[in-house]
């Protein structure tokens, strides 16, 4: 039942963040990003089966074993390192986007064309 | 290697933890990776030394090309493995190589050294201090991890170990153009990742383990819709990695925007560890769901094959132009995908091989191209036959290996894809490879009559000497035209002398259809249900 729940709620997040990112604004963009990370998070620990008030630890009692229901542990441990290293490509993200924001004067990505630039030469006719 | 002799305890639990330490033979499977991390470390401490960082950058890229030497020789007698943390596999989290990943390694680091030659001629003492190569053996250490890595989740941090230093690399001098590209360059492989990280999360969830040998045992048994959905969402991850057509738009919007040097690696390492993930994840990890995807790959090689020497046709700015070569490459290897055959998968991670080395050097000797000329647009160059004719040779031959003619390495997996296709009836993949290989020498060349046969510059100029060109300076010539030649060089012999590389690419490609070795390496028992027994039947005669 609670997976059901969490299904709806992973599935908003992912409708925010792609409704975010495919924004022209660089910091909508960014939002949208740190939205889909949170959201991708919560599929993975829901993937991972919920399971309440059963914390997976082994005590001398249970005979040097995890006896079930145990929550999954694994799950946690993946999160944990996907929010890290989400948190450390968002930081990035959000200097590079300040960082161009100053440079380029520009938060909208279509006047970002430097690398494409807009009246690009035709291609060449000779040869 | 040394916990295959772990039995299964019928009546307790099996054991979980490996008893004894791991033979140190093994260790060779970690050592690339962990030559660049301690490489990067080192760097770091003594950031305020040119001199010191590039030396000892190129001494451990020499010692990664050593180990991966080593790897490789290993590997061809079957796959090595090594789990770390002491507990037996699927626990923990094993580094598991065979001929494919080393192979792929060793270009990697090949291409990696060359590059590092290359850069200390244009290296400006302030990016040295900014942490150039320590970005640069991290990127390599994510590239190798990527490569050798046997745990899924494994591979996803190496993704991000790659990305976060190729970020670092692409803004590297902080021009307007740098930080245009990296937004694009940023967010779109920022997004595959993630793509890729759902899938995980799926996977995970409908297979319950991550060692990707014990993941080819459970996902031959696995639903097949869900395992559909999840090669799907594994497809769009690493197809937009690997910049195939309809998401490649981020590649020729920047990887011209940093030095060259720096697209250089990029061109060569980044996009190829995406190709190569498909192949291991589509053929080797999950075969079922190759077959369903069939038909959206042969799409996906073909229109890559045919919009990339299109786009290299209309472009004026020469490495632009070259990126659109990367993204021809790249379906070129999806062809052998696509195909599917031991002989089409073998064209296609030869190819990818060769890509990684033709790939860097094109974009190397584009960059020698933009430092005579002092321009980054065709029109304004022309007339460098005249100035320097060993680079309009070598230009020549890369032109040819892009496009997959003869003197070149990327004949024979070209012929291997026309073998394939032809074998299997899909000559709409046989027509494209064909279409591809001619645009693209059209392309090619046309870029070079532009360049170096024309006169002079475009326009009015065009009947007159070009007298804007600058000869190479001593330091060019000595760190980045040699290495580059070297390089080319190498490409050509290969392309002479090609058994040991199509061998080893035969064995690669058996390795991956019969992945029954590379689930015995790790330890775990192989699959032997009926669907596997066919593969069983064929690794009884063992590779070499």
């Amino acid at each position: 039942m609670i997976e059901t729940a969490y299904a709806l709620l992973i599935g908003v997040f992912f409708a925010t963040a792609v409704y975010l990112i495919l924004s022209k604004a660089v910091i909508r963009m960014l939002l949208g990003v740190a939205v889909l990370g949170n959201a991708v998070n919560l599929l993975i620990f829901t993937a991972g089966r919920l399971t309440r008030e059963a914390p997976p630890i082994v005590t001398a009692e249970s005979g040097e074993r995890l006896v079930a229901p145990y929550a999954n542990p694994l799950p946690q441990a993946l999160i944990l390192t996907a929010i890290v290293i989400g948190f450390a490509m968002f930081t990035f993200l959000l200097v590079l986007g300040y960082r161009a924001y100053q440079e380029l004067d520009a938060d909208n990505t279509d006047t970002m064309r430097l690398t494409e630039p807009e009246k690009a030469p035709p291609p060449p006719t000779t040869y | 290697m040394a916990s295959q002799t772990q039995a299964p305890d019928p009546g307790a639990l099996p054991a979980a933890m490996i008893e004894h330490a791991t033979a140190m033979a093994d260790w060779v499977v970690i050592l690339p990776v962990v030559l660049c991390l301690i490489g990067g470390a080192l760097l770091l401490i003594m950031r305020k030394s040119r001199i010191g960082q590039a030396g000892l950058a190129i001494l451990v890229t020499i010692g990664v090309i050593a180990s991966d030497i080593a790897l490789l020789m290993r590997t061809l007698d079957g796959p090595v493995s090594m789990t770390m943390g002491k507990w037996l596999p699927p626990f923990g989290i094993a580094f598991t190589a065979d001929v494919l990943s080393a192979g792929f390694a060793l270009a990697a680091a090949v291409a990696t050294l060359v590059v590092l030659f290359y850069t200390q001629a244009e290296l400006q003492l302030r990016e040295v201090r900014h942490g150039f190569h320590a970005l640069v053996l991290l990127m390599l250490a994510g590239v190798s991890g990527a490569f050798l890595t046997g745990d899924i989740f494994n591979l996803y941090v190496w993704f991000e170990v790659m990305l976060i230093a190729s970020f670092g690399l692409m803004i590297m001098g902080g021009r307007k153009i740098q930080l245009d590209a990296a937004v694009k360059y940023g967010f779109l492989n920022f997004l595959a990742t993630t793509f890729f990280l759902v899938a995980l999360g799926y996977l995970y969830g409908l297979v319950g383990t991550l060692n990707m040998a014990d993941i080819v045992t459970a996902a031959a048994v696995a639903p097949k819709v869900p395992m559909a959905a999840i090669a799907s969402l594994m497809l769009l991850a690493f197809g937009m990695k690997a910049a195939a057509f309809p998401v490649n738009a981020w590649l020729p919007a920047s990887y011209h925007a940093p030095d060259p040097g720096v697209s250089a690696l990029f061109a060569g390492l980044l996009t190829k560890v995406g190709a190569y993930t498909l192949l291991r994840i589509l053929v080797a990890l999950m075969p079922g769901t190759r077959d369903w995807l069939g038909p959206v790959l042969v799409v996906v090689a073909t229109t890559t094959l045919i919009i990339a020497p299109l786009g290299a046709l209309a472009q004026t700015n020469l490495r632009r132009a070259l990126g659109f070569f990367v993204i021809g490459g790249i379906g070129a290897i999806l062809a052998g995908l696509a195909i599917g055959t031991p002989t089409g998968i073998q064209g296609g991670a030869i190819y990818a091989f060769n890509s990684m080395l033709v790939m860097t050097a094109f974009y190397l000797v584009a960059g020698l191209v933009e430092r005579v000329t002092g321009e980054m647009d065709t029109r304004q160059m022309g007339g460098l036959y005249a100035v320097n004719s060993p680079l309009s040779i070598a230009f020549l031959v890369l032109v040819f290996a892009a496009a997959g003619l003869p003197p070149s390495l990327a004949f024979w997996p070209k012929l291997l894809l026309v073998e394939g296709s032809v074998a299997s009836g899909q000559y709409w993949v046989l027509a494209a490879v064909l279409i591809n290989s001619i645009l693209t020498s059209i392309a090619g060349s046309r870029l070079w009559a532009h360049i170096f046969w024309r006169q002079g510059r475009a326009g009015t100029h065009s009947e007159q000497p070009n007298d804007r060109l600058r000869p190479l300076s001593p330091t060019y010539r000595g760190f980045a035209a040699v290495p580059t030649g070297a390089l080319v060089l190498a490409i050509v012999l290969l392309g002479l002398w090609p058994n040991p590389v199509f061998e080893a690419g035969r064995l690669a490609a058996t390795g991956l259809v019969d992945p029954v070795p590379y689930v015995a390496a790790t330890g775990l028992a192989p699959a032997n249900d009926a669907a596997q027994g066919g593969a069983a039947m064929a690794s009884e005669e063992t590779p070499r």
